[in-house]
């Protein structure tokens, strides 16, 4: 039997990441534009609030006034559909992130994560894989040559970037036995993290990342210098402003997953002892701090290497997933395999 | 409706219809322009691609084709000057000093040693901007974005200069026949001795972003090669030419304005591809800032900066108040009452992308009788189709963008 306060609490907790996530990713498009400007040796935004805070609230603003442009397309639903799946698969991985451990809050435990499934890494990638349906779609109702070539682009990076990820988890998940992103966080406490047992498959799933959120160097489905705007060249108003933000919320989500599988989640030096002698509540809020400091590290990261570094060519980017990162990742569950039953290997080798 | 009203069917429409792949995939048309963020410019291709390999490219150009050369013949000499600033307006100073030098091989005038040395600096530093301009737009071609806006603070330092030498920026419209229309502030002098100090150090940190990048290597090397016969029998000069491995220099093989006071050697690159000619530009930087630092060094004391050939140069506004000497030179300068033999003469300098050349036929008019402009780009953009044959769409824009093909100058 469910009690009504479980289910005020689970809806607090919802809306709670719903709105940290939205939150994110616009001050995402903010702290890219910072970022940029920094590497760049700009200023940035700075007119709207201080420091330019109040810049994603006046894009939004903007992008809602702005007309509505349909292209001469017999698919004008498709199109309408097109930033909806890309948005809502964004938002919806959210779900399973354990944001922190529990806190007591009027008597009750809360737990700080709005659902504890045990295949939350099928899920997240379930999920992830319906979000190019959203690119697909949309590129292909533009009828638009750029717009579908970006769409077919985005599409073969995906599913092929996808295997190799795909891949570099098996030799995580051998190591942790669990699917639960909760387990593996409680695994990962007093700085076991992930990252030091497989560095290797953080690698390749850092790099699958850049391609399964089409930033640079894996922005082949966009890259206006070749494809004007890529899939969403043909989008404006809100549409337009849904991709983009699709974009920085995947972005968001998949720094959350990188810290949480590989860098301990909320875990940090020292959570034992705080909340033993200080308080549960105090060491579990800064266990939420720590996730959003290496969360913000992560997006901070895409964007280093977004405003650096070249990006790939079509066929080379097809190179490096099939002939490099998916060998490499089958060699990692060899290697994986090996350490995890070294002693039975020995017995058998009769040592 | 009868067949005549119809639109002509492009030549691709029925290569299309001829030719199915064996899978049942189709060609397709893809319309790379007149207006694509790529192009720097207004040029358009239409491509007949397989997915997205190019099989056969058609270029058009004159999008924004201006006449100059018409125009030409209708303006007194001094006036064609603000014609040649927009045709590569990445280099205008190379532009209006090859005008000027033009007119002074015309005239036999012999200009003051010190008066070259400036000529040879601003030269030098339109040389910067244009290899500035055109490697780092490659790198934003090729997606790093970064590097571009970095260097492109320095480029507004050089213009900086430029507004100190003459008040304009892009378009400078500098110098006269026998010189420069003032002597250079101490502010220009001082403003290059900044850029000298500051630029090398960002441009090596540029440098150091791309040469060894892995990506950029993979999307530039073998990418867009051309052979030296091949280069050679399109007619490619300048950089694009020397990265095939031919050291053709006009600032060597017929120096002008004292390049052969200095010292420097010309880069060659091997196989003509893209790297090379960014590898050939960036040496090409370097020539260019030990240039200006020998004519700094070298330049000769006092403050000659124009011949005097009061027949051709403007006297100052004073004088053609109070002296009547100076009143009837700048009359007959204006009504164009000058001499001007009747001649044929070419003169090429070095430009920014290559050998930018004047042919000059005069009928001792005050106007032109005929004038050609020798334009790289108009030349190198010919070569393109055949270059981007069998490459992929990613190729085509780098290739574009390492060509440094410049609209205005193509179209002139």
């Amino acid at each position: 039997m469910v009690d009504n306060v479980f289910i005020i609490e689970k809806s607090v907790v919802i809306v709670i990441v719903f709105a940290i996530t939205m939150i994110m990713a616009m001050y995402s498009t903010w702290a890219e534009r910072k970022v940029a400007a920094f590497l760049q040796d700009r200023v940035g935004p700075n007119r709207a609030g201080w420091g330019g805070l109040l810049q994603p609230l006046a894009d939004g603003m903007k992008l809602f006034s702005k007309e509505e442009f349909f292209p001469n397309t017999p698919n004008k639903f498709l199109f309408i559909v097109g930033p909806a799946i890309a948005m809502s698969t964004a938002l919806m991985t959210s779900a399973v992130i354990p944001w922190g451990d529990r806190l007591h809050v009027f008597g009750r435990d809360v737990l700080l994560q709005a659902t504890d499934i045990n295949i939350a890494l099928l899920y997240i990638f379930g999920v992830l894989s319906v979000g190019v349906y959203g690119i697909m779609i949309g590129g292909w109702a533009s009828n638009n040559k750029f717009s579908l070539m970006g769409a077919v682009r985005a599409a073969s990076q995906m599913v092929s970037y996808e295997i190799a990820m795909g891949l570099s988890m098996i030799a995580l998940l051998m190591m942790t036995g669990t699917m639960s992103l909760k387990e593996i966080t409680i695994q990962q406490s007093g700085m076991n993290w992930n990252v030091f047992y497989q560095p290797l498959s953080f690698l390749i799933f850092l790099i699958c990342s850049f391609a399964e959120t089409n930033r640079t160097p894996f922005d082949l489905a966009e890259c206006e210098s070749e494809l004007i705007g890529g899939y969403h060249t043909e989008y404006s108003s809100m549409k337009m402003g849904f991709y983009l933000f699709a974009e920085y919320a995947s972005m968001f989500i998949s720094a959350t997953i990188i810290s949480v599988l590989f860098f301990g989640g909320y875990n940090y030096p020292g959570m034992q002892y705080i909340v033993e002698h200080v308080g549960v509540n105090i060491g579990n809020l800064l266990g939420i701090a720590a996730l959003f400091v290496k969360i913000c590290f992560f997006i901070f990261f895409y964007m280093w290497v977004r405003w650096t570094i070249p990006r790939f060519r079509y066929d080379q980017l097809m190179h490096l997933g099939w002939r490099i990162l998916i060998p490499l990742s089958i060699v990692n569950i060899m290697i994986t395999g090996i350490v995890i039953l070294r002693s039975e290997i020995a017995v058998f080798l009769g040592f | 409706m009868s067949e005549l009203l119809l639109p002509p069917e492009h030549r691709y429409a029925k290569i299309i219809k001829e030719k199915l792949n064996e899978d049942g995939s189709e060609l397709s048309v893809l319309n790379l322009g007149p207006t694509h963020p790529a192009t720097h410019g207004i040029f358009q291709n239409i491509l007949l691609m397989d997915g997205e390999r190019i099989l056969e490219a058609e270029p058009t150009i004159g999008y924004i084709h201006r006449a100059f050369e018409k125009i030409a013949e209708n303006r007194p000499f001094y006036q064609i000057t603000p014609l040649t600033d927009r045709m590569n307006y990445c280099s205008s100073p190379i532009n209006n000093m090859g005008w000027w030098m033009t007119l002074e091989k015309l005239l036999n005038i012999e200009v003051p040693k010190r008066a070259q040395y400036l000529r040879v600096i601003v030269m030098e530093l339109a040389r910067i901007t244009d290899h500035l301009i055109c490697n780092s737009i490659l790198g934003v071609d090729t997606g790093a974005y970064t590097g571009f806006l970095y260097v492109f603070q320095f480029r507004e330092k050089i213009y900086e200069i430029y507004e100190e030498i003459c008040g304009a920026r892009l378009t400078t419209n500098m110098g006269r026949i026998g010189g420069f229309e003032r002597d250079w502030s101490p502010a220009a002098f001082e403003k290059l001795d900044t850029f000298l100090k500051d630029f090398p150090a960002a441009w090596k940190e540029f440098e150091n972003l791309f040469e060894r990048n892995r990506i950029f290597l993979d999307r530039t090397v073998n990418v867009g090669a051309i052979s030296a016969e091949q280069a050679m029998a399109y007619g490619f000069t300048g950089p694009n030419l020397r990265a095939a491995g031919v050291d053709y220099d006009v600032r060597v093989a017929h120096p002008y304005s004292s390049y052969e006071d200095f010292d420097f050697i010309v880069p060659v690159g091997k196989s003509g591809d893209t790297y090379d000619r960014f590898c050939v530009r960036n040496a090409e930087i370097w020539e260019s800032l030990s240039i200006i630092r020998q004519a700094l060094d070298k330049m000769p004391a006092g403050n000659e900066y124009h011949a005097q050939v009061p027949d051709y140069y403007l006297p100052p506004k004073e004088d053609v108040y109070n002296s009547m000497e100076s009143l009837i030179y700048h009359f007959k300068i204006v009504m164009g009452e000058v001499p001007v033999p009747v001649a044929e003469i070419y003169h090429p300098v070095e430009g920014g992308n290559g050998e930018i050349g004047f042919y000059l036929v005069t009928d001792g008019s005050r106007t032109p009788y005929r004038l050609h402009f020798r334009r790289p780009c108009f030349i190198y953009y010919q070569a393109y189709p055949e270059m981007i044959k069998g490459a992929l769409l990613s190729d085509a824009i780098v290739i574009l963008s390492s060509l440094n093909v410049i609209a205005g100058e193509l179209d002139a």
